[in-house]
């Protein structure tokens, strides 16, 4: 009963499970939605969707559902299509070729090919694996599976189903972080000590001073445990940062949290630090590097989330920079600055760590420990940040000495 | 249980919208928690009194600080009164029971007949906070480990959480419960709210009064946005002193009780020269 509408929702991104949904049809059975359609909307909406993030996606999920509005199957990303509506003819199937490929069943196609796509890093057209243009794979566009899943628009008559793009970005909310994941891994960072007015009982304490005082009570109190650790954390707006604006949003929030540090600063920057970073993301307000360092303990933890993807100009040339003339040194020196200050830093690249080596990411990782912003690479950082080792070695550093 | 489905309506000093209503009533029939959330001063808190009010149960609160542990609002075991007995006399010290104080939710769960908890700004405890209470209210049970005792609900308790959207809630606390997201009110609806906390108000000055608190309420940059309970603060304020809005130019009298912050009346003064 409303399955459909359940997997409906559920591929516009608003989280069902079926608890919600055994919940619902309680709640129909009881007749909460006094038979209307509108009382539907409402019950509906009440128990499955938890989020005022999701009402949109409900709303567009009910109407396509219930007003039989004709959605456009949703398109892949831009890029993928391109490459897929450009098909590559190939030979047509043996009987047995086909006959093998129809027993995939679309749940095992969807996992198939979100696998794939993870493994996948290039263009692929023809052959039996990879998802690409003609071929015999299960997954591309104007293939010959006849069970296969088509990718974006075009012909292709025999795939039963489209991938779509919200499909695509569910794919990728796996790979990156929401904010309770990031809060549990920042949880790791941590130092735990006792100071401050004493007004937590020490019950073993107690016991033990009120035996020895011959029963004549003896109360102790001890000081709350506390986090120690003090974070600063610069953060890389607009430019190529902007498709991850979420997700350093979704840092910030974790990290900026109440209690959750003895000390939490943010700071902003664009593209690289010259000189200069801003307490607002407007850049309205400067902070000179100097003056980070002189207000920073060198205990301090600096955390910084950036892509580190410059013109290698904007990194290497010391006072090129059109938004900030001023600055004297290079990019790459403000952030030798600031590397050498804080004992421990890391740097968090939400870009994809296969695409680092040959880029500016390379030279900066030779400054700063940088780890993948994901859940392992949060996790490696908050472990160099408490307990120190090795960082992570990226690439050949090496060969941008001669520019620099 | 009850048989009607349309218990909650309203009272006669909390107006509700048709759809708040609809949510609070699917989370008493489904006897499942009802999640709160919504921008501040929209009347998160109040709609628990008036549904405990609505319903004539009584209202357990539970309001939920930084430090505050799940176990708390199940029972304390409060061992230093126990010491300080054990040693002063007074009290029966073999009896631990008698040193169990029950938290809001245990008194809750032990009631009697049907209660309304209320458990106010949940996202405020630590993040596992949530976590720790799912068993809980699944099962509105929960045993006290010094005495063995086993507490459980007669009647499911009506729940209602409120959050500030401050921090992200796990899924699997969400999953229990039912959401509601308290739109800000719209003009009309404002209206007869106000109507309800000052009903000598004339249309002319409660629309004069409207105007200005929704202009104010869509002036860009604002850091913290006046809510209902201020505008209601405001009227009250403005009727006190007799101020006509009518016949006051230029500035806005008594902003203090719309902004809050220095910033904010900064802002907006220089938009009232300008």
């Amino acid at each position: 009963m409303l399955i459909d509408f359940l997997f409906e929702l559920r591929a516009k991104g608003v989280p069902v499970s079926t608890h919600e949904w055994l919940a619902l049809m309680e709640g129909l059975a009881k007749g909460l939605h006094e038979s209307s359609l509108d009382g539907f909307y409402f019950l509906c909406r009440t128990i499955c969707v938890k989020d005022v993030a999701h009402y949109d996606a409900y709303d567009e999920a009910f109407l396509s559902y219930f007003k039989d509005v004709h959605r456009a199957a949703l398109q892949v990303t831009e890029e993928l299509l391109e490459w897929l509506n450009d098909p590559v003819r190939m030979a047509t199937l043996s009987a047995e070729q086909k006959k093998a490929l129809e027993g995939l069943d679309v749940q095992r196609l969807r996992e198939l090919f979100e696998q794939r796509l993870r493994e996948q890093k290039e263009r692929h057209d023809g052959g039996n694996r990879w998802i690409g243009t003609g071929g015999t794979s299960p997954f591309g566009n104007s293939g010959r599976n006849p069970t296969g899943m088509r990718v974006g628009g075009g012909g292709g008559r025999s795939a039963m189903q489209v991938a779509d793009e919200r499909k695509f970005r569910e794919y990728r909310r796996d790979v990156v972080l929401d904010v309770r994941q990031i809060d549990l891994a920042l949880r790791g960072l941590r130092r735990l000590g006792r100071d401050g007015a004493l007004d937590e009982l020490d019950l073993d304490e107690t016991v033990d001073q009120t035996c020895r005082n011959a029963g004549e009570i003896e109360v102790v109190f001890r000081p709350p445990r506390r986090n120690r650790v003090k974070v600063v954390l610069l953060m890389d707006v607009g430019g190529s940062m902007d498709p991850h604006s979420e997700l350093v949003s979704r840092i910030f929030t974790a990290a900026s949290r109440a209690g959750r540090f003895a000390k939490f600063r943010s700071y902003y920057f664009h593209n690289c630090v010259y000189q200069a970073v801003y307490e607002d993301a407007q850049f309205r307000k400067p902070v000179t590097v100097a003056d980070l360092i002189a207000g920073s303990d060198r205990d301090e933890k600096l955390v910084v989330v950036g892509d580190a993807l410059m013109h290698p100009a904007e990194l290497l040339d010391a006072g090129a920079m059109y938004y900030a003339p001023a600055a004297r040194a290079s990019g790459l020196e403000w952030l030798r600055r600031l590397a050498a200050h804080f004992r421990r830093a890391a740097w968090l690249n939400p870009e994809p760590d296969r695409y680092w080596t040959g880029t500016t990411i390379e030279v900066i990782a030779s400054v700063f420990g940088m780890w993948h912003l994901s859940l392992d690479g949060l996790a490696g950082a908050v472990r160099y940040l408490v307990r120190g080792g090795e960082r992570p070695a990226i690439g050949k550093p090496e060969r941008w000495a001669k520019t620099s | 249980m009850f048989d009607s489905f349309d218990q909650f309506a309203g009272t006669e000093t909390y107006i509700a919208s048709d759809d708040l209503m609809a949510s609070v009533n699917v989370a008493v029939s489904l006897a499942r928690p009802l999640l709160v959330r919504g921008e501040p001063g929209t009347g998160k808190t109040l709609l628990a009194e008036n549904v405990a009010a609505a319903l004539k149960l009584p209202l357990l609160r539970w309001h939920v600080k930084s430090t505050t542990k799940a176990k708390d609002g199940l029972y304390v075991y409060d061992t230093v009164a126990r010491l300080h007995d054990s040693r002063f006399g007074g009290g029966d010290v073999k009896d631990i029971a008698a040193y169990i104080k029950l938290g809001p939710l245990g008194q809750a769960l032990d009631a009697s007949s049907r209660v309304v908890l209320l458990i106010d700004e949940i996202d405020k405890a630590d993040i596992e906070f949530p976590n720790d209470l799912l068993l809980e209210l699944d099962a509105m049970r929960f045993r006290i480990d010094e005495t063995g005792r086993e507490v459980a609900a007669v009647e499911r308790p009506v729940v209602i959480i409120t959050s500030n959207n401050e921090k992200e809630l796990p899924d699997a606390f969400l999953r229990r419960c039912v959401f509601h997201y308290i739109e800000f009110p719209n003009r009309e609806l404002m209206s007869r709210i106000v109507r309800v906390h000052h009903p000598e108000v004339t249309s002319a000055v409660l629309d004069n009064a409207l105007e200005i608190f929704y202009g104010l309420r869509s002036t860009p940059r604002l850091r913290k946005r006046p809510s209902t309970s201020e505008l209601i603060d405001w009227i009250c304020a403005l009727r006190k002193a007799g101020v006509d809005l009518s016949r006051v130019g230029g500035g806005i009298p008594f902003l203090g009780t719309l902004l809050k912050n220095e910033h904010d009346v900064e802002l907006i003064g220089k938009r009232a020269k300008a």
